[in-house]
This record gives structure tokens, sequence and C-alpha cells, in this order.
């Protein structure tokens, strides 16, 4: 904070452009809660502004000022230079301000074409309004790489492409400043690339874009200017090219933060999970683990790498028993059963399974819950949290969370606060505590930081080690290449339900890896109509009474 | 962040809407030439100055805090019991059987008797929607709709084919052995010197009815298998992640629920008519779902709703008596209530809300 | 609600004075409703034409509830008022049960019935409904040319066996080979208002050849008498005279003086003779009606006929089998 002053965003030079935006003296509250306090920002057409802050800096509240969500209790917007009024997001549409939210807001079951014309209609006909609509998102599609087809249901849509429907629907409406809340949380590393092409098309058509995100990676590969806002205030606003991701961070979290997590080199021991031949086939009859087989020792990390829906999620739901399976599961040699009654969570517990699941709000966490009813989720029918047979100890529960709390500085240290109230690293805190303090022997651990802010995800990490180190065995799945390089002891990657292969961070790279992810192998498995056709083959061969052809 | 006080949310959302429903049914009766505030006072004086009129008050209210709490159960499971009437009936059907059949040497025992069979009856009639629900997938909604229906037709011809005594007119059993009488609170209050609740139907099962508010509480909040329907009901994923079985907690919550509708039956079976008759629920299942709702699902606030349920269904009758209120005009009075309580609930609670935030940010500056 | 501040400032008086003089009667109706177009209506109309008469007036309640059935009983009395008139059989149980603490009140159930011995200020009227349902099976059988006639009854209740059983003999007695057509709305109240039920038994009978269909059957009654009157055929009616309803199409009704045993009880007030009363022929509790709707229809044989059983049947020349005497009907299976 003392060696970083908060810098005017424009430079001398540009002193006579309009910023696109400028905000003065913003500041709002929610009764005690100071959400926004006396924030200035102003953003240059033609460029991309990204405000980076931890979950709960008030990057939300800011934007939601500026699409007239809420209203300012003080502080004046100027568009283009003049002050202008925003009550509602029909003003903020009308003054050319459009917005990507975190969670869309489509209609499942329309068309993409009906969800862009949706609110926009020229006049009581919709045909005309149809016909307009489908030419401009041609146009739209060709300037920005922004292709959809138009007539797709978005229930059928990926959520990059509904995604892009969202920035149609905004460029449909001519906006001029584009603002995207968290626009990566939810895609694929392939599908944030696309993203990033468009919007780097979007900047070179003079659109603006204000881009919010926690990700230091993102806001330096993409922003030409970056705002850092923390508790509220913003801390300072540099030039992308001028700073670091350490600054940056330091600039967030208020201190010096480790991007990259210390770890002494594994020593791995015995086998304790081994997983062979394992197969699942969804509700809808779709096979998503296609023989998958792999072992994780005590002391040691496996890192599963992978595009999301490769069957990550379904590796981890039946090993943590969510799902049923088939194939053979065993921890420290015992065999788990894959169906039936006896493969449920609760077994998992009982057999040394611990699980930090992908989605902490609806699988890890009950957001109705307290926290104290949440330490206990799982693990309620734990004999130190029952009063006698029939009735639960609440105060040994609160007991061991206000602990928990404390050994894992979750912030408001609030038994009694509901698990919505915390932000997502806190929430990711109180699931890491509840399933690391018991003391698994195999700890299964999804998305561990996602939607997690920095400092979080530094403590989480070294929690994830610390267990390491104490000779359990953990099985990560991430998305994020830089977390699987910085936790992995092994890396395997999965694609389409199969391992892909193995590597040792060590030996190799983000581009190896990603081929992999990709599908390719370097070393292609003989594709199997080929052994089918070198078998036939061979009788052939056979029949003609002459030696097999080919040699084992 | 933007949230009122709990106890405003408990408190003052429910105050408001029945004032609002108060005002309404007066200008429905002012429209119709009768005077509201001397109907209130009717109502006040009928049902609460007097003990008969608490009689009549608290034993309506028994039925509505059974079906209130078994609407409850379900609801804390994400499942919406609106088979509240149907299992009431069935479990009539095991409180007539008990009675009639066993031959009980004391009240308490037949008490007893009577309360396991309504149980059973009640809870067996919910397990049907509730393994369809569980396993099939079909809408509870749905099945425990119908399945009042066929609790209707089933009922009736039990009644008509094989419990009416022969030669009587009435689709009803024959009257229950004294020895399965329920004390009154005339028999439990009354002296000779003050006749007391003289002859109000409030009986003893009132009391199994706060005692079953009581374990309601305890079951949802305080045990493993509370712990278990609530976590099903808040999110079945997270339960699945936690090792509870949906169709488990499903089945479970919808027998406890069904238990309870049929507990009601103690009440108005063996407690009042002391025959099985066909008309026996009056409609108390359906006014369940508008007690658990205005009671927010909580045994404590069921009680106090079902006890305001309670006064108005007393008061309404001492309006049927005394004015020229026409029966249909008490229903809507009734209705009005319910949909101001329950259904127009977020009617109330977000300006409410707005006039709480905005309050606080003057605080704030 | 003068009415109601006149009789609040009425009944503290007469709680002081504990007299029962200045008493007036009260109207308890069953569960159908003041205005039902039969049972409790013509209740209704008797009290009324009381009133009228006398320039008293009177209080009446509709239920809501089974509880209110003793809640209205005992309202009724503890306020003085006396008599306390009731309506449906369904009302038997409660008084049994309350008239034993109001020992001062008369209480009247009209087609129910309570032990006299134990209870003995409560007086049942009964109607002897199988015996004007005879006349009318009379009638029916004599105007009918298909020798097959319909019934079409409400709820399945004794009491409903009971006019059916009454008719059925009535039609055998004139026609031995006549076929009756007998049918029952349903089980539940319901079936006292289900006029389309009404008119689809109807239709279904007249298909089966019957030529002349009496409707026991409340509500569901009016559906029956019109489709008879659609499809040209001849209907009955009961209770309360239905000859008007269709002009030359109903042959004639089945008449059960509810409003006469109503005013009466009113008339007598407090000095009400309690006990069992039986109306019957003989008490002109029931009968047939006649009058200018329906004088083309029935033919003077068809009158001496009829005039003929019913002093027979006064008598006791011809008994007329009660079904709800041993649940058994001669003359018709159910």
């Amino acid at each position: 904070m003392t060696d970083i002053q908060a810098a005017p965003a424009a430079a001398p030079a540009e002193a006579d452009v309009q910023p696109a935006i400028e905000l003065r003296g913003i500041s709002k509250s929610f009764g005690p809660v100071q959400a926004n306090k006396d924030i200035s920002i102003r953003v240059m057409p033609g460029t991309i502004h990204g405000i980076i802050g931890e979950n709960g800096a008030g990057k939300s509240t800011l934007m939601s000022i500026l699409y007239g969500f809420y209203k300012a209790d003080a502080g004046e917007i100027f568009v283009a230079g003049k002050r202008t009024e925003i009550p509602d997001s029909q003003a903020a549409i009308a003054a050319g301000i459009g917005m990507v939210f975190q969670h869309f807001k489509l209609v499942q079951n329309f068309t993409v074409l009906e969800n862009v014309v949706l609110g926009a209609e020229d006049g009581q006909m919709l045909k005309p309004s149809l016909a307009k609509a489908r030419k401009s998102l041609t146009r739209l599609a060709e300037e920005y790489e922004l292709n959809v087809d138009p007539d797709a249901l978005i229930e059928h849509l990926s959520v990059g492409h509904q995604q892009r429907v969202e920035i149609l629907k905004a460029l449909y409406r001519e906006a001029d400043i584009l603002i995207l809340d968290e626009p990566t949380g939810v895609l694929t590393p392939a599908e944030a690339d696309h993203l990033f092409r468009i919007l780097d098309n979007l900047r070179r058509e003079g659109k603006t874009i204000i881009f919010i995100t926690h990700k230091l990676r993102e806001i330096m590969e993409i922003t030409d200017t970056v705002s850092v806002m923390r508790r509220g205030q913003m801390t300072a606003t540099v030039k992308t090219a001028e700073t670091s991701p350490e600054e940056l961070a330091e600039l967030m979290v208020g201190r010096k933060v480790l991007l990259r997590v210390d770890k002494e080199k594994a020593a791995p021991k015995q086998k304790v999970l081994e997983v062979e031949n394992l197969r699942v086939v969804d509700d809808k009859g779709v096979e998503r683990l296609r023989g998958v087989s792999l072992e994780v020792r005590a002391g040691e990390i496996l890192g599963i790498a992978g595009v999301a829906g490769n069957g990550q999620s379904e590796l981890l739901a039946v090993l943590g028993g969510i799902m049923e399976g088939e194939g053979h599961v065993r921890v420290n040699g015992a065999e788990l059963p894959l169906s039936g009654r006896h493969a449920d969570g609760q077994s998992r517990r009982r057999r040394g399974i611990g699980h930090v699941p992908e989605d902490r709000q609806h699988e890890g966490l009950i957001m109705e819950f307290q926290a104290w009813e949440n330490v206990a989720f799982g693990y309620h029918h734990d004999p130190r949290y029952q009063l006698n047979p029939l009735l639960m100890n609440n105060a040994a529960i609160r007991e061991d969370t206000a602990g928990k709390m404390e050994r894992f500085d979750v912030r408001p240290p609030d038994p009694g606060l509901h698990a919505r109230n915390f932000s997502g690293g806190n929430q990711q805190k109180i699931v890491v505590a509840r399933e690391i303090e018991r003391n698994p022997d195999v700890l299964l651990v999804g998305q561990p930081t996602r939607g997690v802010d920095i400092g979080a995800i530094e403590f989480i990490h070294q929690q994830i080690i610390r267990l390491r180190d104490e000779g359990k065995a953990v099985l990560l799945v991430s998305v994020e290449l830089d977390e699987i390089f910085s936790l992995s002891d092994r890396i395997a990657v999965m694609f389409d339900g199969r391992i892909m292969g193995e590597r040792l961070p060590e030996e190799t790279d983000e581009r190896e890896l990603g081929l992999l992810m990709a599908g390719i192998s370097e070393e292609p498995d003989q594709p199997e109509w080929q052994a089918v056709d070198e078998q036939l083959d061979r009788k052939e061969a056979q029949a003609a009474g002459s030696d097999p052809a080919g040699g084992e | 962040m933007d949230r009122m006080p709990g106890w405003a949310d408990a408190v003052l959302v429910p105050l408001i809407s029945l004032l609002l429903a108060a005002i309404l049914s007066a200008l429905v009766i002012l429209a119709i030439g009768e005077n509201p505030i001397d109907a209130l006072q009717l109502m006040v004086e009928g049902t609460l100055m007097r003990s008969a009129g608490w009689g009549y008050m608290l034993y309506y209210a028994t039925n509505f805090m059974f079906t209130g709490l078994a609407v409850a159960v379900a609801f804390h499971a994400r499942l919406f019991n609106i088979g509240g009437e149907g299992q009431a009936m069935i479990g009539g059907l095991g409180v007539a059987l008990v009675c009639l059949y066993i031959p009980f040497p004391h009240w308490t025992l037949a008490l007893l008797g009577a309360t396991a069979g309504a149980i059973v009856f009640g809870a067996a009639w919910a397990l049907i929607p509730a393994y369809l629900q569980a396993k099939r997938g079909s809408h509870i909604v749905i099945t425990t709709i119908m399945f009042n229906f066929i609790a209707a037709a089933l009922l009736n011809y039990v009644l008509v084919n094989l419990l009416k005594p022969v030669g009587a007119m009435d689709p009803a059993s024959a009257t229950f052995p004294a020895t399965t009488h329920l004390p009154s609170f005339q028999d439990m209050f009354a002296t000779a010197d003050t006749p007391l609740f003289r002859g109000s139907p409030a009986n003893v099962s009132f009391f199994l009815a706060l005692a079953a508010c009581v374990v309601v509480w305890l079951l949802i909040w305080r045990t493993r298998l509370g712990y278990e329907i609530r976590s099903q009901g808040f999110s079945e994923s997270a339960a699945k992640y936690a090792g509870i079985s949906p169709v488990r907690v499903i089945v479970i919550a919808m027998l406890i629920s069904g238990g309870l509708a049929g507990m009601m039956a103690i009440n108005t079976t063996q407690g009042e008519a002391e025959r099985l008759i066909l008309n026996m629920t009056e409609g108390a299942g359906f006014i369940g779902i508008a007690v658990a709702l205005m009671g927010r699902n909580h045994p404590f606030g069921i009680f106090l709703a079902a006890m305001l349920f309670g006064f108005l269904y007393q008061g309404g009758a001492e309006l049927a008596l005394w004015t020229n209120i026409p029966r249909e005009l008490i229903t809507v009075i009734q209705a009005l209530v319910i949909l101001f309580t329950g259904a127009l609930d977020n009617m109330v609670r977000m300006p409410l809300e707005r006039v709480f935030l905005g309050l606080r940010r003057r605080d704030a500056r | 609600m003068t009415v109601m501040k006149s009789f609040l400032g009425a009944a503290a008086t007469l709680a002081l004075c504990a007299g029962a003089a200045l008493a007036e009667p009260a109207l308890i109706y069953d569960l159908g409703g003041k205005f039902d177009k039969s049972f409790n209506e013509a209740a209704y109309n008797g009290a009324q034409r009381w009133a009228d008469e006398t320039g008293n007036s009177f209080r009446d309640i509709e239920l809501q509830s089974e509880a209110q059935r003793e809640q209205a009983l005992r309202r009724f009395a503890e306020a003085g008022m006396n008599p306390v008139v009731t309506t449906g059989f369904s009302m038997s149980t409660p008084i049994a049960n309350v008239a034993g603490d109001y020992p001062d009140t008369k209480f009247v159930t009209i087609d129910g019935y309570v032990d006299p011995e134990e209870h003995p200020n409560v007086k049942s009227i009964l109607f002897s409904e199988h015996q004007g349902s005879y006349l009318v099976g009379m009638l029916a059988a004599m105007a009918s040319d298909s020798g097959t006639v319909g019934f079409v009854g409400g709820m399945d209740i004794p009491l409903i066996r009971k006019f059916a059983c009454g008719y059925a003999q009535g039609v055998k007695a004139v026609n031995p080979d006549a076929t009756v057509i007998a049918n029952m709305t349903g089980t539940t109240p319901a079936a006292w208002n289900d006029p389309v039920k009404g008119s689809e038994l109807a239709t279904a009978q007249i298909s089966q050849g019957a030529d002349v269909i009496f409707a026991a059957a409340g509500g569901t009654g009016l559906g029956v008498l019109q489709t008879a009157a659609d499809e040209d055929i001849l209907s009955i009616g009961v209770d309360s005279n239905q000859n008007y309803l269709h002009p030359g199409k109903v042959l004639t009704s089945m008449l059960k003086r509810v409003d006469v045993a109503t005013y009466d009880a009113m008339t007598a007030g407090p000095d009400l003779e309690t006990g069992v009363e039986v109306l019957g022929l003989a008490e002109n509790g029931v009968g047939y009606a006649l009058d200018d709707n329906n004088k083309d229809l029935i033919t003077d044989e068809m009158k001496s006929a009829a005039e003929e059983a019913k002093q027979k049947i006064i008598d006791g020349e011809i008994e007329v089998h009660d079904y709800s005497s041993d649940d058994s009907c001669p003359a018709l299976s159910f």
C-alpha cells in the first residue's frame, strides 16, 4: 500500500480524451457494511479496464450501481463526459452500457434469437424484430468471432456459448461499454481463450470493456489498465504493462502473498488408493468413465488435469460415494463396494475417505445451514456429536466448529453465521477444515480454489500439502493448470473418460499437458479398429496356411 | 445483508398480513350492511370470554396443530404434502377400528391404542405417494392430492358397507364403547360450582397436540433424522454428497407427516364424535397448509397459527349463530386470512424489508 | 345486526329472569344449507309462515362443521330459545348428547329419532314416507303405458330405500307384472345435489323403457324432472309440491310436510308435546299433490283408486311394508 500510490489512470497525453465512464466519489453501504467507499475511477474508451479484488471487496456492488441495480448513497456517474443518472437498468442500456452477469439471465427454452430480442422488440409484431436480429447477429458473429447458431435453444448450448449470447444481447442493444462480471469462472481454458479473442476484437472496434475478476493471470493477459479494490475501497489504478502479479496480489490482499507454493519433495510410501478399470454410466446412459485405472500412495498428491467434463467429476463422485460405478477400488488393500447400499458417502467416510467436492455451494455445504451445522455435515453420525442415542449434541458441534474456525482462520469466526453469508474463500475453508481435520487416509479434492480469493488459495494449498506431508494420499482434480503444477507430485491427464497419460510435473510443461487434455497422445494407443483389422489379417493368413504376418 | 431482523420476519409480517385481512373482511361485512366492529366483538366475546368458546377454539386448534405439523415436517424435506386430508381420513379409520374392536379397560390405554392406529394408518396412506416420489419421481403434490380422493372414496365404502350399524341413516360407524371415551376439558376442569368448558369438544388430545409440537421441534432441530430431513430439503445434491439417502429421507419424512395428519383423527373421531363419521376432517388437512405457511414451519409458529385459525373457526360459528352474515361470507373471511398470511406473504414482506433497509441506512449515516 | 342486538338484550334479560315466557324458537338446518330447494327449505318455509302469521321472529343457523351441531344446540338452549327445531337425521345423536343438560328446553328432530324414555324433552318427528310413496307408486303404474317405471334415489341410505320400497309396492299393487328400475345417485351427501347425475340416471332408465320416474333425491331430482320433461315422459316430485316445475309433465309429487311439522312445532312453542310422532297419511304428514298443473294427468279413476287405497291404509286394511323396520323389501331388491 505504501509503496504504490493510487496512480491516475489517464496519462497526461490522454488527458484531452473524454473517459467513456467516469465515477466520482461513489459510496454505498448496506446497513453497517460499507460496500463502496468514495470510489473514483476513469475508464478510457477503447480499452479493457480490469477491476480486481478479492471476493467481497465491493466489485460487484460497484458494477451494480453502474448498471442501475443499486442507487449510490453518494457520488456521480459520467458517461462520455456527461453526468448521467442511472436509476435502473433501462437507463443503463440507454446510456450504452451492457452487462454480462456471472449467472446468465437467459430463458432456457427460448432460442438464441428470441433471447437476444427479448425486451428489445420493435413494436408489437415479433417477426420483423427477429428478422432484424438475425441479420445483425450474422454481422456481429463475423466481426467479433461471436458465432452461435441463432436457432439453437439455450438449454442445448454450452456455458461458453451461453456467455456469447449474453454478449450478443448487449451488443444488439448497441452497448459501447460492456461490463463482464467474473466471465471466466464458468469457462474451460479453451472457452476462456476464445472469450479473450472476442474481447480483443471488441476493443479493436472501439468498444470499452470493464472486466471484473479475481484472477491475476487474466488481468495480466487481457487488460490495459487495472484498478484494485480492497474492502470497499479503490487501492490503486495502474497500467497493466507497468505492474506485476506479485504487486497486484499484494495490493489486493494487503500483504505479501506467495503465488507459488513451497513444498518439500514428496516421499511416497505404500499404495493407499487403487482404482482399477473404473467405469461409470450416467443417468442419460452416457459412459462417463471408460476404464480408469490409477493409484495414489501415502504421502503424495496425484493431480488430475483435464478440460472440465471429461470424467473428472464422475471420478470424484464415484470415489466419494455419490455415483455408482463398476470396476475395482481399494483403500489400503480393502475392496470398496461401488454400488448398492454400502456405496454411499457415509460408508466412504467410515473407510477413511475425505472429500472436498468440486461444487461447495451445491454439494459441500448447505447454504441455509449455519456454519456449525455444516461442520457436522456428512459426519453427523459421529459419536462425539451425540448427546444420547436420540439427540445430537449441538453444543459440542458448535464448540468443535469454533475450534476449526480458529485453526483455519475462517472469518468471521462465528459458528452461528449461515454459510451463504461467508465469502467463497471462507466457505471453502469450512469444507477443507471439516474434511482435513477428520484425518482421512485418502483426501479427494475437487477444484479446491474455484471462486476463492488469493489469500485463501494460499492457505488452502498449504493445508493440502500439510496433509500430504503427514503421509496421506491426496487425489486432486482441478481445471486450473497452475494449481495442478504447483500442488501435484504426479499428474494424470483425463480426456473423454480415460487417463491419457501420466507425467511428472518437473518433466513436463503446459504445452504437453494441453495436447493430452485435447486427446492427442504423443504415443498414440493403437486405435481399436486397427487391432481388429490386424486380427482379421492374421486369421486370413492362418486360413491360408502361412505363418502369422505380424509378430507380437 | 439485505435482510430484516428475524423478529420482524417472524412477528411483524404475519401481524401486518392479519391486519390487512381484517381490514378487507371489515369492508366485506360493511358491504352487506353489518357492523364489523360488532362482528369482531361478537367473535371475541363468543370465543375468548366464555370457557366453552375456548373449548371450541382449542378443539379446532388441536386439529390444525396436527395437520400443520404434518405439512411442516414434509416441507422441511421440500415435500409439499397436500394429502393431509386423506391421511387424516384413513387415520380416522385406524382410530375407529382400534376403538371398536379392541376392548380397552381404560381410556389411557384406548388413547395409546388409537394413537398407534391413527399413526399407522395415516402413515400408510402417505407411504405410497412417498414411494412413488422417491423411486419413480412422481410429483408428490399430484399423488397426494389424488390420494385424498381415493381416501374419501375408501372411507365412504368402508362406512356404508362395513361399519355402518344396521338400520342407521348416517354413513357413520357405531358409537365407540364408553371405555374409549377421552376426558373432555369439561370432565377435567369443571367442578360442580364452576361449570367450565360445558359441552365443548376440546379434550385431552389437545395436550397430545402440544406434545407433538415439542416432539416435532426436537425431531427437526435436535435429532440426526431431522438434520438429514433438513439437509435433503435444502439441497438434494449436498445430501447425496453427505451420504444421506434421498429415498430414505423422503419416505421417512412422509411417513411422519402422514402419521401426524392421521393423529388429528384422535381429536375429531375419538375425542369429539366418538364414532367415525364421513365428514370427520372438515378440511382441516387443507387448513394445515395455511397454518404451516403462517407458522413458518416452526412448531411454535404452528401452535400460534393453529390458535388463530381455531379462533376464526369458533368466531365464525358465533357470527353464524347471532348475525345474519351468511355462512358463505364467513368462509370468505376465513379464506382472506389464509390468502393474506399464506399466499400473499411476500406482498407484505417485501415492502417491509424496504422500510427496514431504509431505516438502517438512516442509522448508518 | 339490530336483530342480533335486540336478541342479545333479550337473552340477557332471559338469563336474569330464568323465565321461558318470552322464548323465541330456533331452527337449525342440516349441512345442506337453508336454500336447498327441498328438505331444509321446506322447514324454513314453515318457520317463515309461522313468523308471518304471528308477527314473531325466530333465529336460525346453517351449520359449517360437524362439531357445530352440538354447539348450536347448546348455544340456542343457553340463550333460552325454545323450542329448538332441527332438520335431518344427523341431528339426532347430538340432540341425545345435549338434551339432558337443558331439561327446560324442548328439542325437535325432524327425520331423526331420539329415545323418548331417556330424553323426555325431545320430540322426534318421523314421516311414513312408505305410505305416501305407495300412493304415488299406484299412480305411476296406472299412468305407465310400458309397464316399466323408474325410481331415482339420492344418497343410498335406509330412508331413501324406504321411499323406493313403498313406491314399488304401490306399483305392484296395480300391476303385478310391472318392472321397477331403481337407482341411487351415490353414497355420499353429494348425492343430494347432483342434477347432472340425476339426468344421466333418468336417461338410462328411459332407455330401459321407463315412462314414469319418481325422483326422491333432493336437488338431484331437479335433473331427473328436467330430463323426463325433455324426453316427454312423466316424473314424480318429492317433499314439496314440485308439479309446477314442468306443468303437464310432472305426474304428481310425494308430499312430505316438513313445513307443516316445523310450523306446528313453532306454534306449540315451549308447551310442545314431546315424544315420538309419526306423521302418515292419517295425519296428512305425507300424501300426493293434486293441483291445476297435473289435473289432466290424473284421471278420475286414478284418483278414486288412490283415495280408496289411502283410506285402506289409514284403516289398516292395507299394510305397506316399511323398509327401515327390518332392512328388507318384499317388492324390490336393492
